[in-house]
């Protein structure tokens, strides 16, 4: 990306010394790593790098052994998903975390439903409201009373992206948003990506497209066996310097 | 929740289909309807009318309600993923503690002496007190520490059969209170008049959801139905209700007994006095708990949250839902449920008897799952259980009529329960849902 982010204040989240074990399995290994507002950083590692884990702590959804994690340079008490998402951080999970019974605006606002004045669940002004979100990102979409599970794997995606749009995320994690995702459909979670780095969200994306990477990403943190690698800005490095931290596990010299 | 706007075009049926997609009526409840009218009517061929006298479906409400109740509760049990083989027990245990404290506890250590205005009422909150807290017990061993519902249920049938029995020391517990005894079914009814004003109401609020319903679909501009199609559901919903009302009026109480009430005030009967018994209490009762589950269930983010962990406990779970608490409260709601079906059975029978619910926890089961709730979770409707009740019942009540012993109605039961879940997956399969 050509634009050029500010990283002289302080970061919108930063992770310190993340650790996780599962039994003897270090999944994440003392690991580091910061997100500027308006700024994409992609998440790589081979299968079991441990990425999914790394989020899953920022997320709420597993509690961490140890390590810091700060919001806008506070430090931040993320024990479950409520705690996360009180601090603006939304999810789009690698397993699509949606109740395939339930239609799309259930999933949308699930938790966070709207109600009526007395305190019912207000279906309707909730299928308006994901009417016109998943408007402006699947225009086709017509199945509003259908439960999710008779849906695709990419209109599945677009309620799970439309779910982090629509609640104001500050910091979006998105876990292989396009991995079940068509061209078309990928070309449009990359064009919305763009956007809400306009808007000022920092965006956590983990992808093993090298290329989308060098395409979307601000900077790459590469993860090897629950360790970090190294954080590279994607424009001052190659394809194959990426594929090297990847695989070798071997930090370009140059990069800083 | 109907996939009919996507149906496969299959000429020959399109047409029969659109009419039901034109009025929005889930095909499946349809079904089951249609299969309860069916047993009907060969029932009362085999009885030669003596199935669908107003006698006969007046006893068939008030023999359902107990079961139904509790195959209300068992939905959201079952849509969790969970299972609760102790309602029986538990009704027993409840109805227990209620016959304590109506013949012993509240009339002699309380000092209230028996038929005190107070006692129905106590010993009720009493029970639906017991009934909550033994059903959150369930839960929280199942939720927090995460025992199996299977495990802590079987455990719970052993318990709280055996605890009935000891609280009464094994004995038969009565009479009930007469208060307490009007909420079983025949000692306690409306009466033609208030039951005419209490269909009068339901027709009411019946056609006031509709109207409300379509109004908030035109507020966000929707697709609706046709008005056409509105007008028939209304005047279905608004005949079915009358004609239940009319029914149940139509059943006369015996001029002995009418005499005899006459006497009791100090008056004489005038020559050709006829009263009909109208709707049971205990029937109105089963159709607020119903109302009271089904807003629950659809219109309350509890409700939501239950259908969500059922559906996709991870998902619930990362969408900030507290599952653990969730499944504490879905016990405790049976338990409630367990203790207001006790006061409706043991009120019927007008004592407390060890045996009390028996084999209630697989009725209850077998009417949830009749009605259409799936044991992979997610998937039920209140209606359904209730309607899978009254077909149970209406099975037994009519082979009992027809004269097949006991056992052999049992046999067949039993064979209704598997084949109607046999068809419910050939159902789904064809529709996709
Ligand atoms: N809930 C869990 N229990 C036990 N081990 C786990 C659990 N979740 C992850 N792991 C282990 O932690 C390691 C890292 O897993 P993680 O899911 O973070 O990988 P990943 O980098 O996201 O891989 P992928 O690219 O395949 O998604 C793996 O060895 C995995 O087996
Ligand atoms: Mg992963």
């Amino acid at each position: 990306m050509s634009s050029e982010i500010d990283r002289t204040g302080t970061p919108l989240v930063e992770m310190r010394n993340m650790r996780k074990a599962f039994g003897g399995i270090h999944a994440v290994d003392n690991v580091t790593i910061d997100l500027y507002p308006g700024e994409v950083v992609g998440v790589l590692g081979h299968n079991g790098a441990g990425k999914s884990v790394l989020m899953k702590m920022l997320s709420g959804a597993l509690p961490r052994d140890s390590g810091e994690i700060y919001v806008n340079g506070e430090k931040a008490e993320i024990n479950n998903p409520r705690d996360a998402r009180n601090y603006q951080i939304e999810t789009i999970y690698q397993y699509l975390a949606l109740a395939d019974n339930l239609d799309a605006a259930a999933n949308l606002f699930l938790g966070r439903e709207l109600t009526t004045p007395l305190g019912f669940v207000d279906d309707a002004k909730m299928e308006a409201e994901t009417r016109k979100i998943m408007g402006r990102l699947t225009p086709n979409f017509r199945r509003f009373n259908t439960p999710v599970a008779g849906l695709s794997g990419g209109q599945r995606q677009s309620v799970a992206i439309s779910r982090a749009v629509y609640f104001n995320a500050k910091i979006l994690i998105m876990d292989e948003p396009t991995a079940a995702l068509g061209v078309e459909e990928t070309r449009m979670v990359a064009e919305l990506i763009d956007e809400l780095k306009k808007r000022g969200i920092g965006i956590l994306l983990i992808d093993h497209d090298i290329h989308q990477v060098k395409a979307l990403c601000d900077r790459a943190s590469v993860m090897k066996n629950g360790k970090l690698v190294g954080t590279v800005e994607v424009d001052k490095v190659s394809e194959d310097d990426l594929l090297g931290m990847i695989i070798l596990g071997k930090k370009p010299e140059m990069a800083a | 929740m109907s996939d009919s706007t996507d149906s496969v075009s299959e000429p020959t049926r399109s047409t029969k289909r659109n009419l039901l997609a034109t009025l929005e009526i889930d095909t499946r409840l349809l079904g089951m309807i249609g299969a309860f009218i069916v047993v009907c009517l060969v029932f009362n061929f085999l009885t030669d009318g003596r199935f669908l006298t107003p006698r006969n479906i007046f006893n068939l409400t008030i023999q359902t309600v107990s079961v139904a109740l509790m195959a209300t509760g068992m939905v959201f049990v079952i849509v969790t993923r969970n299972i609760d083989l102790s309602v029986g027990s538990l009704l027993a245990t409840c109805s227990a503690i209620m016959a304590m404290m109506q013949t012993v506890v509240l009339p002699d250590w309380m000092g209230l002496g028996l038929e005190h205005p107070l006692i129905a009422p106590m010993a009720i909150l009493t029970g639906i007190l017991a009934g909550a807290i033994i059903g959150a017990f369930h839960g929280w061993l199942i939720g927090y520490l995460t025992i199996p519902a299977f495990i802590v249920t079987l455990g719970g049938l052993f318990v709280w059969r055996n605890v009935a029995w000891h609280l009464t020391n094994g004995q038969t517990i009565g009479p009930l209170d007469s208060n307490f005894q009007l909420l079983g079914g025949i000692n306690g009814t409306l009466g033609e008049t208030w039951s005419w004003v209490f269909g009068a109401l339901a027709v009411i609020a019946t056609l006031y959801a509709l109207i409300a319903a379509r109004r908030s679909k035109v507020r966000h501009e929707f697709q609706v139905k046709p008005v056409w199609a509105e007008v028939v559901i209304g005047g279905i919903a608004t005949v079915a209700i009358l004609g239940f009302v009319a029914i149940l009026n139509a059943y006369e109480i015996p001029s002995r007994r009418l005499e005899r009430s006459f006497e009791d005030r100090g008056l004489t009967m005038p020559e050709g006095f006829t009263a009909g018994y109208g709707i049971p209490y205990s029937v109105v009762l089963l159709i607020v708990v119903a109302i009271i589950m089904i807003v629950l269930a659809r219109r309350t983010r509890l409700g939501r949250y239950i259908f969500a962990a059922g559906g996709n406990p991870e998902a619930a779970e990362l969408s900030g839902i507290r599952t653990r608490a969730l499944t504490v409260k879905v016990f405790m709601i049976m338990g409630i449920l367990c203790a207001i079906s006790a006061v409706v059975a043991s009120a019927r029978l007008t004592f407390h008897t060890n045996d009390i619910g028996t084999l209630d926890e697989l009725r209850v089961i077998a009417a949830a799952v009749i009605g259409g709730t799936a044991l992979s979770g997610g998937v039920g409707t209140i209606y359904g259980a209730i309607l899978g009740a009254l077909i149970m019942q209406s099975l037994q009540s009519g082979m009992a009529m027809v004269g097949v012993d006991a056992p052999y109605q049992n046999i067949v039961v039993g064979i209704v329960l598997v084949l109607a879940v046999y068809v419910d997956i050939l159902y789904r399969k064809r529709t996709g849902s």
